[in-house]
């Protein structure tokens, strides 16, 4: 194979760029204070497992200064100001993420272990383009078809996962603030140095005080936010387990609630797909960010006729994987985000395996330090394995087959999930008509992982509800 | 086609003259010597995937007129009828989604004109069952009507209003399209009995959605005659299936069923929704409830809080 005569000099990309405080507080009321408690926890180089910083747990009484500043902010400065200036504001935010773009890659790449060419390429230019094209609703919000005066929420308490951290915050903060909402944001407990980063861009942006709080902590930091009886809206995105968690805690208590939570999505190749580019969609949908993707296509169903050769394949392709540093501009799998991620992916690939799954991974050194995980691939999976009912939230693919199209749609909505879907297909009409029956909240056809701040993105099911991006994505923010 | 609840008065006409038309209370008339005819009553009964079964429970509960009087006695459905009914729902909700939007909208107007043709016998049920006078009701029956009309003209409108096509950055065709959550449970408001059905139900299946209804309670008559409408409608059997009985002994089974996508909770009072909405929680139930003046112009927010956005990706090039 040619790829074997082909040796990569390391290039990394330099981190200087970056400078890491070692102590990190709270961004309340528009300046980082200590925390009440002074309790902090470390976040780690997933790759490396060096202490990057030391970042404050908030406590009740962190949130409750949190809460007020960004109701005061509300009342008294952001809600009051007209939409062409909260527009302007958010266009300073978007610029100013632009230009520091290769400091928030390097950081985002050293906090969450995901290749630079990801955090370079995907997360850092989308976030810039989610405020971007938010700014721009701001003082265009009575043409969205939600009434003529459409009034926002309140204060927004919004909580994101690890695996996109300055991206998620982007999707939480942009339209929230657009639509004239202030917001209390925790991002995840291993990856809060992008979103603190945000937060000097905010207030450099000069936004006025207490528009966005940004409060660090662990589960209780974001339990203690999703129950605060001050907010008047929950936006999570993360696990269906929390998720459902979250909407029994507010059930009742008269909060507006949108989720965006798991999936298990299907990506369907029929026998008419272009193999070439449908192999390089299944390598996208799920080995993309080491599969930590919610709506990662972690079930491949293949129609039989070309079940072997697409198989055939994909492990050439994953043999040209390269992993390792997350710094270096050629690696395409980064490390695992955490410990605790990597044992339970760990865990749901010994169940694939002692289920009776076929487990294949290309020939591949991991490093000694940090959290890794080859590229793995499932095959002979069957629908009542674990492997394909669970989401793994790492780079592990499993495979079946199908001989017709409606056993293709009933495989691939025999899920409680329904974030995503992928059809691979040459035949324009079965496009279309897949995509009619696919109960899924976003179905890319011969193409797979795309986003764009225009397009709504979230789930059916238990994928959650709620809209984020688009026209729609501004109903989680108004009163409808 | 079921027995019918109006008394064939023959040659009277039908509606305002009589709040209490002959045969609605037959204890106090003795069965008249020398042959005079003997109305035949009707059986009150559920309505699940298009058939009319009673209870499995075999229980049934007396219903009141105001005065007190016992009107009739309806089924009283059990958990395992409300199982049944997302069952029938299921079943029929691929097939009443997959109809062309046109269709759905005819479908919808023909219950329409089958009610309007009905309307003096749901004016007679709503006076005996929710005590309105004879005008009231004629009005409600008239903006039941109506509302079922306007309704019927959304589903082929519903995605243009909704839906749109999304100017990525990058060279794809991105669409954004509503479609039904799938399986509805409703809990019916008590009062307003026939308007406010119409109210919670009509808005859900317009979009594609199938439902399981739980009618007033105190009022369920014009419920069971609605149901007598859709069945002899072109609606498909198990779009709408329309429970009888306790609503606290039901709304907890439907909150909880996994099979359920979403539930009204509208006709559940305000201190008993927060427990309904944390069974809800078990599979990501969508949870609405809005306590709407009936009399009002409806809006659209019945419809959105049942309809999903999906959004596809198709790239562009040669």
């Amino acid at each position: 194979m040619v790829t074997d005569t082909w040796e990569y000099a390391p290039a990394p990309e330099a981190r200087d760029i970056v400078s890491i405080r070692p102590e990190y507080g709270l961004f309340v009321d528009g300046e980082f204070v200590p925390p009440a408690a002074g309790e902090y926890f470390p976040t780690l180089n997933p790759a490396t497992e060096e202490q990057l910083a030391l970042v404050a747990v908030a406590g009740p009484d962190d949130l409750d200064r949190a809460v007020t500043a960004a109701r005061r902010a509300f009342e008294q400065t952001w809600g009051r100001l007209p939409g062409r200036e909260r527009a302007k504001y958010l266009y300073r935010i978007a610029r100013a993420i632009q230009e520091r773009a290769r400091e928030f890659a390097v950081l985002e790449s050293l906090d969450n272990g995901k290749p630079i060419k990801e955090s370079r390429d995907v997360d850092v230019p989308l976030a810039a383009a989610h405020f971007f094209y938010h700014a721009g609703w701001a003082d265009k919000l009575e043409y969205a078809g939600f009434g003529p005066h459409p009034r926002p929420l309140g204060v927004a308490g919004q909580v994101i996962p690890w695996n996109f951290p300055l991206l998620m915050a982007a999707w939480k903060l942009a339209p929230a603030l657009a639509t004239g909402n202030t917001c209390v944001l925790k991002p995840a407990e291993t990856t809060p140095l992008t979103a603190l980063l945000l937060a000097e861009v905010i207030a450099e942006a000069g936004l006025p005080p207490g528009t966005v709080n940004i409060v660090t902590g662990d589960g209780r930091t974001g339990a203690g936010l999703v129950s605060h009886p001050g907010i008047d809206k929950v936006a999570f995105t993360g696990s269906t387990e929390v998720g459902k968690q979250i909407q029994e805690a507010v059930a009742g208590t008269g909060k507006k609630l949108t989720l965006e939570l798991g999936g298990k999505a299907a990506n369907v190749v029929f026998d008419d797909a272009p193999v070439d580019q449908a192999v390089e969609g299944i390598v996208n949908g799920i080995f993309f960010n080491q599969g930590h993707v919610c709506c990662a296509g972690s079930r491949l169903l293949l129609q039989e006729p070309i079940a072997d050769t697409v198989l055939g394949r994909l492990k050439q392709r994953l043999g040209t994987l390269r992993l390792g540093d997350p710094l270096d501009k050629n690696t395409d799998i980064g490390a695992i985000n955490s410990r605790q991620q990597l044992d339970k992916i760990e865990g749901l690939v010994a169940a694939g395996e002692a289920e009776g799954a076929h487990r294949w991974s290309p020939p591949c050194q991991l490093p000694a330090r940090g959290y890794w995980f080859p590229p793995t691939v499932f095959s002979g999976v069957s629908q009542s394995h674990r492997i394909a009912r669970e989401e793994i939230f790492g780079p592990v693919l499993s495979v079946l087959t199908f001989r017709t199209p409606e056993e293709a749609v009933a495989k691939a909505n025999n899920t409680p999930y329904g974030l995503s879907a992928g059809v691979w297909t040459e035949k324009g009409s079965r496009i279309l008509w897949m995509a009619q029956r696919l109960r899924a909240g976003v179905v890319w056809a011969n193409t797979y992982n795309r986003f764009d701040p225009a397009s709504p993105f979230g789930g059916y099911q238990e994928s959650g509800f709620g809209r984020e991006g688009g026209r729609a994505g501004l109903a989680a923010y108004l009163h409808a | 086609m079921p027995d019918r609840a109006r008394p064939a008065a023959a040659g009277r006409p039908a509606g305002a003259t009589r709040a209490r038309p002959a045969g609605s209370k037959p204890a106090r008339r003795a069965p008249a010597p020398g042959g005079a005819r003997i109305d035949v009553r009707k059986t009150y009964k559920l309505f699940i995937g298009g058939a009319f079964p009673r209870s499995e429970s075999g229980r049934s509960y007396p219903v009141t007129g105001p005065d007190g009087s016992v009107l009739a006695h309806a089924a009283q459905a059990s958990r395992k009828d409300a199982r049944d009914a997302v069952v029938a729902a299921r079943k029929a909700q691929p097939g009443w989604a997959g109809a062309t939007a046109y269709n759905r909208g005819q479908v919808l107007y023909r219950v329409a004109e089958l009610l309007q043709g009905r309307s003096a016998q749901f004016a007679h049920e709503v006076v005996r069952n929710d005590g309105l006078s004879p005008a009231e009701a004629e009005r409600t029956v008239a903006a039941a009507i109506d509302r079922w009309v306007w309704y019927a003209g959304w589903p082929d409108k519903v995605a243009q209003v909704t839906g749109a096509a999304n100017p990525v950055a990058g060279p794809y065709f991105n669409f954004s399209v509503p479609e039904p959550t799938g399986v509805v449970a409703v809990i019916a408001p008590a009062a307003a009995s026939l308007l406010g059905l119409v109210s919670v139900t009509a808005p859900v299946i317009a979009t594609g959605n199938t439902v399981v209804v739980v009618a007033s309670e105190p009022a369920p008559l014009p419920a069971v005659t609605l149901t007598e409408v859709l069945a002899t409608s072109d609606l498909p059997g198990g779009v709408v299936n329309v429970l009888t009985g306790r609503a606290a002994e039901l709304a907890p089974v439907l909150a909880a069923h996994m099979d359920v996508n979403a539930i009204d909770l509208t006709g559940v009072p305000v201190p008993d929704r927060a427990a309904l909405a944390r069974l809800a929680a078990q599979n990501v139930k969508r949870v609405f409830a809005a306590d709407d003046d009936w009399a009002a112009p409806p809006g659209a927010a019945r419809m959105q809080a049942f309809l999903e956005v999906k959004t596809v990706w198709h790239p562009i090039g040669l």
